[in-house]
């Protein structure tokens, strides 16, 4: 849980000032300093930007009563419902960051390993 | 092992974000746009996204005051006339940044830098049209007079303080969809706005299929079925007003080209009747209120974001209301305290093509009054995104750019190939000027001078005052020309066929306060055949303005109300005229089941173009498809060889008083058909075409769901445009609206101590799609219902409104 809520707010302030693939450099910075396991770096990835994502997308569409969210999804040839953008949104952030920390997963383990070699 | 999978899954990551991060063709960077903290989420408001705050600007000179009222409309208050038009600039730019500079882009040839190499064809014929030419010559002349000067500085300033304070999380949706960045204005982005508006006004042409016509059936029958005057008229200048000028004359009539073969020229557009405008003002005499009231309403195709943007200008100079074009500084259709104004199109003939006779084909020199004269070039340079510039030269005469040369792959199909262009947008006038001074203006000798100033595309300025004058003004720059000069294709090596001057601009028609008690215009013909000069051989149908003028003839003490009533008049006066003559000639022994049905509806309409009429579904289709069948054998569009048809008027008159003309039978068939058959068969066609199209008749025949209007969102996205908007009206009904084109917005200003003045939108204030006000003036617009305007006169506003301050 808290890695999660780590990545969720390293990520948040990230993109306050860099553009949106900060989430990746979070991510991989994150796993990198804090290697557990490579499955957990992915979902920990995941869950804290697209919570994030999610979350925020959420706020900004209920708060203008969901003005743009239906009209959106058309524009991108889906039906005329908020559902899918509020849920593409936070996957496509989630996957980018997902497999951003397994890559710093993967990379410390390359370059500065923390688990023994089995072989 | 390890390596492998931190290679892959380094890779993975760095693809799908590089996957991300860029277009794909049309498809823009789903990354940045998705993102909740730079994408789309980003552009939608709250309802109340308006707050009272005070903002900090370099470059305004003293402090201004903004009030949003309810509407979102900004009413400015500033010390003097430099910060209102920076200010007007800074929330124009607001409201509509994207939309200001997409057609100013458009209007200057570099679509292709935003969407890529499907615009290329469009950008080299606006670029061969010679909107550059033309903007750099009027921008020079504006930039030459001190006020406009000041006003284009200003409002330039205005832009650009907003755009310098954007970051990209905040740039218009559109921005973010196509995926680039808006740039600094410049001052000749005001002059490519309006040579974007002539474009769109007065760049209609019928030469090549007149010339057509005349060379397969001759100077009689051109003149009998092509008539320089309709047969019913009604004029804007009444008629029998007197000239209070001693014209200026031309004798000799051109001598028109032949043209040769495959040398045309399909699909340069065609003068659009839906496209025209209603304005009229009724004097003290006929008005409730004791003093005069205007109305006026601009028919455009209708697009959003919304075409206008309502704005009141407040400085110790003027105060003034109304809306505003985004991209030009001041108002264009409005009031102030002591006069209002508003404008229609004229359909003066400001467009002609000249044959121009090369040397040779290094097309260095062409042959004119008896030498060869040198050709000028002009390299244009598109810049395409993702592909290298495409490098256009085109060539210039005297008489203007030489669009396509033989040989040359034009825009969509063929273009008058080897005609020079003469086109009255190609000389520099300054219309900023003339708004200025209407801005200002106090009374009918104020307006008049502003009219001297106006150039293209020429309006009919409608007037009225608190002095209880009312006035009306076909006016903008008419070529001098000899009668028919340019109805057909010109030859471009005679002097004698040349624009050698224009109509001195206080020879215009004018009428001020009529007999009638009122004045008015809808496109039709500037003035009776009186009129010393030549303006045009057609105009738009007269029915729109006989319709007016019935009504308001009518009319004792008119209010506002009803005037907002004609305004949203949906009767068919085409209708009541032409289907009794249709509906005699049919032969109803001969129809179907369902073509007795719709027959038997379109017998019990009432020329109603009402939402829920049926009738008014079957007379359009079927007028449509009487034309066709009644002239579409003798005088076809085609594509090699394109011709017109005659106009309305003149059908109605061949069927009243020469039913058997030769032109009735169908030259494509061997029987020989009388009216009737021709009646019959097209009311059978249009029945067929009706119940393919919509199914058996029923409710889908309904007249709003046919019409199916749109109101198309500039960059062609239908989920950012309002579809099928139920809304009755028509082509030649007064209520012109029909499935692209209608009001752009209704006005109506009752004058007197206090002006009062009302208006209605298709749209809203806002460009942004994550508006609530992008489309909250729709519906009220729609029904018809027009919306107080709170002229204020000080800044401390009642009601629902926000404040600003711009320092």
């Amino acid at each position: 849980m808290v890695p999660i809520l780590l990545i969720a707010l390293l990520s948040l302030l990230a993109q306050l000032v860099l553009p949106w693939w900060s989430v990746a450099l979070v991510a991989f910075a994150f796993c990198f300093g804090r290697p557990v396991s490579g499955g957990r770096s992915f979902l920990y990835s995941f869950l804290g930007v697209g919570l994030v994502w999610l979350g925020y997308a959420l706020l900004q569409h209920s708060q203008s009563g969901g003005i743009l969210t239906s009209r959106m999804s058309e524009v991108i040839k889906l039906p005329p419902t908020p559902i899918y953008l509020l849920v593409i949104t936070p996957l496509l952030a989630g996957l980018v960051a997902g497999f951003a920390g397994l890559s710093g997963y993967w990379v410390r383990q390359t370059v500065l390993p923390t688990v023994a070699v089995k072989s | 092992m390890r390596i492998l999978k931190a290679a892959l899954s380094t890779f993975i990551a760095v693809a799908l974000i590089y996957a991300l991060n860029r277009s794909w063709g049309a498809v823009p960077a789903v990354g940045p746009l998705l993102s909740p903290f730079t994408g789309f989420w980003q552009n939608a408001e709250k309802p109340d996204q308006l707050q009272a705050k005070e903002i900090d600007l370099d470059g305004t000179r003293e402090p201004v005051e903004v009030v949003f009222d309810s509407l979102h409309i900004p009413h400015v208050f500033a010390r003097n006339d430099y910060d209102a038009y920076f200010a007007q600039g800074y929330l124009t730019a607001r409201d509509r940044l994207w939309q200001m500079e997409f057609q100013t882009h458009a209007a200057a040839g570099r679509l292709s830098e935003i969407v890529g190499d499907r615009a290329i064809e469009l950008d080299r014929y606006n670029r061969r049209l010679g909107m550059g030419f033309a903007a750099e010559k009027s921008v020079a002349f504006m930039m030459d007079d001190p006020r406009t000067r000041e006003t284009v500085d200003a409002y330039t300033a205005g832009i650009n303080a907003y755009i310098a304070q954007l970051k990209p999380a905040d740039y218009p949706l559109e921005y973010k969809l196509l995926g680039y960045a808006p740039e600094p204005w410049q001052p000749i982005k005001c002059a490519y706005f309006l040579k974007y508006m002539s474009g769109v006004l007065a760049l209609g042409a019928d030469d090549v299929a007149m010339t057509n016509i005349l060379a397969k059936f001759g100077p009689d029958v051109t003149r009998d079925l092509f008539p320089d005057y309709p047969h019913k008229e009604d004029p804007i200048i009444p008629v029998g007003t007197k000239w209070d000028f001693l014209p200026v004359y031309y004798l000799k009539s051109p001598k028109n080209p032949k043209p040769g073969k495959g040398d045309f020229a399909m699909n340069w557009p065609r003068h659009d009747p839906a496209i025209g405008s209603n304005n009229w003002a009724v004097g003290a005499e006929k008005s409730a209120t004791g003093y005069p009231i205007l109305a006026n309403d601009p028919h455009l195709s209708l697009s959003l974001p919304s075409i206008w943007y309502l704005i009141q200008l407040h400085t110790p100079t003027m105060n003034v209301m109304g809306a505003s074009m985004p991209g030009s500084p001041g108002v264009i259709g409005g009031f102030n305290e002591n006069i209002a104004w508003g404008e229609t199109n004229v359909g003066s003939d400001v467009l002609d093509f000249y044959k121009i006779k090369f040397k040779d084909n290094s097309r260095q020199e062409y042959w004119y009054d008896n030498k060869w004269k040198p050709v000028t070039r002009r390299i244009e340079t598109v810049k395409v995104k993702g592909k290298p510039d495409v490098i256009d030269t085109v060539l210039y005469t005297h008489h203007g750019p030489v669009m396509y040369t033989q040989g040359q792959k034009s825009f969509a199909r063929n273009f008058p190939v080897g005609y020079a262009v003469r086109w009255v947008a190609h000389d520099a006038a300054n219309e900023l000027l003339c708004f200025y001074l209407l801005n200002r203006a106090k009374n009918h000798d104020d307006y008049r001078e502003a009219m001297l100033s106006y150039g293209s595309p020429a309006q009919n300025f409608v007037f009225a005052d608190v002095h209880k004058d009312i006035a009306i003004s076909p006016n903008g720059r008419f070529p001098l020309k000899k009668k028919e000069q340019g109805k057909f294709l010109l030859d471009g090596t005679n002097p004698a066929d040349d624009w050698l001057a224009y109509i001195p601009a206080v020879h215009n028609p004018h009428v001020k306060n009529p007999t009638r008690g009122f004045v008015s215009s809808a496109n039709q013909s500037s003035t009776d055949p009186t009129y010393p000069y030549y303006l045009n051989w057609q105009f738009a149908p007269p029915e729109r303005g006989m319709r007016i003028n019935q009504r308001l003839t009518a009319m004792g003490k008119a209010t506002v109300d009803s005037m907002a009533k004609l305004q949203y008049d949906n009767y068919n006066l085409r209708a009541a005229n032409l289907l009794p003559k249709l509906l005699v000639q049919v032969r109803s022994g001969t129809l179907s089941a369902p073509q007795q049905q719709a027959l038997k509806t379109v017998q019990q309409w009432r020329f109603n173009n009402d939402i829920a009429e049926v009738g008014a579904t079957i007379f359009v289709e079927w007028e449509k498809r009487f034309m066709d069948a009644l002239w579409a054998d003798d005088m076809p569009d085609a594509d090699t060889l394109p011709m017109k048809m005659p106009s309305a008027d003149r059908t109605m008159r061949m069927i009243d008083e020469n039913p058997a003309a030769r032109w009735v039978d169908d030259s494509r068939t061997p029987a020989r058909e009388t009216l009737a058959d021709i009646v019959t068969r097209s009311f059978q066609i249009t029945v067929d075409t009706l119940t393919k199209r919509h199914g058996p008749q029923g409710n889908a025949w309904q007249w709003a769901t046919t019409k199916a209007t749109r109101i198309a969102h500039l960059a062609r996205l239908d989920a950012l445009s309002a579809m099928n908007v139920q809304v009755g009206g028509g082509t030649s009904v007064v209520n012109a609206t029909t499935t692209r084109t209608g009001p752009s917005w209704r006005l109506v200003v009752a004058l007197g101590p206090t002006p009062k003045g009302y208006a209605a939108l298709p749209g809203g204030q806002s460009g942004n799609p994550g508006s609530h006000y992008y489309l909250n003036m729709l519906e009220p617009w729609r029904r018809g219902q027009l919306t107080p305007l709170q002229f204020m006169t000080s800044p401390t506003a009642a009601g629902t409104s926000v404040h600003w301050q711009l320092k």
